[in-house]
């Protein structure tokens, strides 16, 4: 509340700000990270879900198949992160009604932002990480703030151990800046084999350091061929 | 069916307790091109006559995915079908977000059949003019339900509606018993047969016939042109035409081909007659 213009009274009444009160909100931590290649595309998220100090659950999905072409992960609260999910199915489902096909990744992408955006002031505590095949099928990632701010990139993490994980992938993959004319290419030049052990190396280095990540990686790979899964174990202190 | 002073409006009952509209928009359902449907304990089939209004036009989509586990196929006004399978697609989809299972198929059925009855009893409204086949596969297995515009529906192990479609029912009632232990291709097969009934004097092809297919582990799939044709030519080869060809002949007679079903009535199996006066009182 200002009051710029009101002369400052001696002693502004104190205000409480001593003890819990309930927020509709919980952060259930983790980390994703995905990759975009020239004709693949891996997503992939810790396993962990916690609360607080305490684990829930060591083997949680993060990552949602939205589209044969788009894998979705997210990290947050993970009861956003579901009615997203739902949501974003429901809404693909109506346009494969309508246009007989399915939603291209930059398609969703843009749906991904729009819907965020919708509850821009009672915000999905979600933060995405958007990985597929664009419509020539290179790879794309596309990454979001909880409102729905996006960009494509050639890699990008989310999560607890986003600060942990970014630095990393800028040092091994330095991608090109969005703002450099002519545009260049937002992918990175790793082969698919190399990107899963870097993915790997990363989360292995989170969850030494970040206690909300670990127990598990799970890595989805998309390429042309279709969409394969992998996991491995993490450290479960 | 002849004009009289009682059926200007749908609110209006007639001393023979008939609401004349609702049985006029059934007449709108038999003057559609044939559509019709079969199951079997695994699969349900639906099939259509497409029917193009000219050789230049294309002819109207009658086969329609609700979900990954129901289809409908539609005769009469494909317009106010349209509208339906929108509402059919969208309960599916708020049903699958709430309770994160698909729509049992009697339920969405019932929900139409609703639908369909509130037009019968406003005044500024009207019937919609389209009946429906809608086939499904839930928990219960797979189904085939008829919807109505007087808002009845039944469930039928074999049914046929639209023009010509006492052709196709007459052959359906003949071989309905087989049809719970066919095979896919045997249920197709049955289906183009019927088809071809209703067809009559035109040849079979992927070009005047549509089918679509769904099954226990198969999504409801509308099959492509080579696909059908594939079919098709395979119905050459198990030919006990020479029955059905007799059947025919006696089936036809031009003069009165549409009236004719109102008599003729009656589905296979489950469920009391889909057409004719006598529904009201079902």
């Amino acid at each position: 509340m200002s009051m710029v213009f009101a002369p400052r009274l001696a002693e502004s009444a104190p205000t409480s700000h001593v003890g819990a009160s309930w927020s509709p909100y919980d952060n259930n931590g983790g980390t994703c990270v995905a990759i975009a290649g020239a004709d693949y595309c891996v997503i992939a998220a810790d396993t962990r879900m916690s609360t607080g100090f305490s684990i829930l659950t060591r083997d949680y999905s993060k990552i949602h198949h939205i589209t044969e072409k788009c894998v979705l992960a997210s990290s947050g609260f993970q009861a956003d992160v579901r009615s997203l999910q739902k949501n974003l199915d429901a809404r693909h489902q109506i346009y494969q009604h309508q246009h007989s096909k399915q939603m291209s990744c930059p398609a969703m992408a843009q749906l991904l932002s729009n819907t965020l955006y919708y509850k821009r002031f009672f915000p999905y505590y979600s933060f995405n990480v958007l990985g597929g095949l664009d419509n020539e099928g290179k790879g794309c990632v596309y990454t979001y703030d909880a409102v729905g701010s996006y960009e494509r990139s050639g890699y990008s993490s989310q999560g607890s151990g986003q600060t942990l994980i970014m630095p990393v992938l800028d040092n091994q993959l330095k991608s090109a800046s969005p703002l450099v004319l002519p545009p260049r290419e937002s992918s990175t030049p790793l082969t698919e084999s190399e990107a899963v052990d870097l993915i790997k190396d990363t989360f292995a280095s989170a969850a030494e350091r970040d206690i909300y990540t670990g127990d598990g990686v799970e890595i989805v790979i998309i390429n042309k061929e279709g969409i394969r899964r992998e996991t491995m174990a993490l450290k479960r202190d | 069916m002849f004009r009289n002073q009682y059926d200007t409006d749908v609110t209006t009952w007639s001393p023979a307790g008939r609401l004349h509209q609702v049985e006029y928009a059934m007449e709108a359902v038999k003057q559609g091109s044939a559509a019709i449907g079969l199951r079997s304990k695994t699969h349900v089939v639906l099939a259509a006559v497409n029917k193009a209004s000219s050789e230049l036009s294309s002819h109207q989509k009658k086969l329609f995915k609700i979900d990954n586990h129901i289809g409908i196929a539609m005769a009469g006004l494909t317009a106010d079908g349209r509208v339906l399978s929108r509402y059919m697609r969208s309960e599916c989809i708020n049903h699958k977000f709430v309770y994160e299972s698909p729509l049992p198929v009697g339920r969405l059925v019932v929900q139409v059949a609703d639908k369909a009855q509130v037009c019968t009893q406003r005044s500024w409204k009207r019937p919609y003019g389209v009946g429906l086949l809608v086939a499904g596969l839930d928990e219960t297995g797979p189904h085939l339900y008829q919807n109505c515009p007087s808002g009845n529906y039944f469930e039928f192990h074999a049914f046929a509606i639209g023009s010509r479609s006492q052709a196709a029912k007459t052959y359906l009632e003949r071989k309905f018993e087989s049809f719970m232990d066919c095979s896919k291709e045997e249920l197709v097969r049955h289906a183009l047969h019927a088809v071809k009934e209703s067809l009559q004097e035109e040849e079979l092809s992927s070009a005047n016939c549509g089918v679509a297919i769904v099954g226990v582990g198969e999504p409801f799939v509308i099959l492509d042109s080579k696909t059908l044709q594939a079919y098709i030519e395979s119905l050459e080869g198990a030919k006990d035409d020479q029955a059905t060809k007799i059947e025919v002949e006696e089936e036809r007679n031009p003069a009165v081909i549409e009236r004719q079903d109102v008599s003729g009535g009656g589905g296979v199996g489950v469920g009391a007659e889909g057409e004719g006066p006598s529904d009201m009182e079902t």
